[in-house]
């Protein structure tokens, strides 16, 4: 049987029928249509999933849409302003914080939870930070330096 | 994934009752173990009972001279909660060691002692700490709780709706995390409260966490690292896999005991 649900994504309203079993990351991805929102283990530890939902970095593989009901949620697509890339987003280019990319939208909405929490995070408290994040190009040390990056930038806008 | 009927009780009562009526129910809380599981089709109830509306599970707040701490609070808010860091820093460290950022945000304590994981961490800390699981229908100490791999003392339509502990002198919680999975390869709480001395462990037993009455002990005529020299602990009953030899484990518990004593001051 299908359930109703509605849901906030990136300021517009979305509204469906949905099955109980439909995991949240498939609903966005599929239903909605936002693919930036990767599926990389599936498995809930890889993070390429991770969503804001109420403000806080969440992996949307591990939620039924169903439980999202009246949820506030900011994918990727949601963070860069008329067309100009949020300063987390240009610290990735800045800094190449990314090979393949495919981890990079759930490195850089972490990485957002992240600075709100700790505006000038340490590397230690980057790396601790970034621990429900897998990436196996980089080495992480230049996701380093863009969260670094993106830090002094969001520091000085103030 | 199995398809399943989903459930959104608004009252204890109500989910209660639907656990009892419903063949094959499961309570949601998190989510965290239990998704990936039916994800895995390793689990597939075909009820899902979801506990987030339902009122009343959440909060923490000092009654006396114990925490209360309700089944639904997530992992954050116990590592942040001033009350649990003013007088239970050991518990606020556990919470903050558990998973990553993503899983502190919404697993729950109730749902990890509901599962009892013989490497989750918060059965070492209700039962290094002598902790009280409230449920609908009664209060289990800790001790009567854990009853084996992902086994507790809960009947069919019991859930947990608070757990409480009570306040001690010291306590301190070290956990060797596996890399890959931050679960415990081994965690050790140490606590002492008055005379009492408790020395739980997560991670190492093929049966699930249990105190090591070698090291209370011992600890108990004098609370301090000294105390626990030469002690060790049999590789018989230790749980043995691809991340650790039974022998591996043993000696965790010893270099972790020692440490978390270390930590208590």
């Amino acid at each position: 049987m299908k359930l109703p649900v509605k849901m906030t994504i990136n300021g517009q309203m979305y509204s469906h029928e949905v099955e109980p079993r439909l995991l949240l990351v498939h609903y966005i991805r599929e239903t909605v249509g936002l693919t930036g929102t990767h599926v990389g283990c599936d498995t809930s530890q890889c993070g390429a999933c991770t969503i804001l939902m109420g403000g806080q970095a969440v992996k949307a593989c591990n939620f039924f849409a169903v439980q999202c009901d009246g949820a506030k949620i900011t994918t990727i697509e949601g963070l860069a302003k008329n067309g100009e890339l949020h300063p987390i987003q240009q610290g990735f280019w800045e800094k190449h914080g990314l090979q393949c990319g495919f981890c990079t939208p759930g490195m850089i909405l972490a990485a957002h939870q992240m600075l709100e929490r700790y505006p000038k995070p340490s590397e230690e408290q980057i790396r601790h930070q970034l621990e429900g994040n897998l990436c196996r190009c980089t080495g992480y040390h230049n996701i380093v330096k863009a969260i670094q990056w993106a830090a002094e930038q969001m520091a000085g806008k103030k | 994934m199995y398809a399943f009927t989903q459930h959104r009780p608004a009252t204890v009562r109500q989910a209660a009752s639907l656990l009892a009526k419903q063949e094959e129910a499961k309570l949601l809380a998190g989510g965290h173990t239990l998704i990936p599981t039916m994800k895995l089709r390793l689990a597939g109830p075909k009820h899902l009972i979801d506990l987030s509306k339902v009122e009343g599970l959440t909060g923490i707040e000092m009654r006396g001279r114990s925490l209360i701490v309700g089944a639904m609070t997530p992992h954050v808010e116990v590592q942040t909660s001033p009350v649990v860091k003013e007088n239970f820093p050991a518990l606020a460290e556990l919470a903050g060691k558990i998973g990553d950022p993503a899983v502190r945000h919404r697993g729950t304590i109730g749902g990890s002692i509901a599962n009892n994981d013989p490497n989750a961490d918060y059965p070492a800390a209700a039962l290094g700490l002598g902790a009280t699981i409230i449920t609908n229908k009664r209060r289990i100490p800790a001790d009567e709780f854990f009853k084996g791999l992902f086994e507790t003392a809960l009947e069919p339509d019991e859930i947990i709706t608070k757990v409480q502990f009570p306040k001690v002198n010291k306590a301190a919680y070290v956990k060797f995390p596996n890399p890959a999975s931050r679960y415990a390869l081994v965690g050790v709480f140490v606590s002492k409260r008055g005379s009492e001395i408790r020395v739980a462990v997560t991670g190492a037993g093929a049966n699930g966490v249990f105190r090591v009455s070698a090291f209370e002990q011992a600890l108990k005529k004098r609370f301090g690292v000294k105390s626990l020299e030469g002690l060790s602990v049999p590789a018989d009953g230790m749980a043995s896999d691809i991340h650790g030899s039974a022998e591996y484990r043993a000696h965790l518990i010893g270099v972790l005991a020692r440490r978390a004593v270390a930590a208590a001051g």
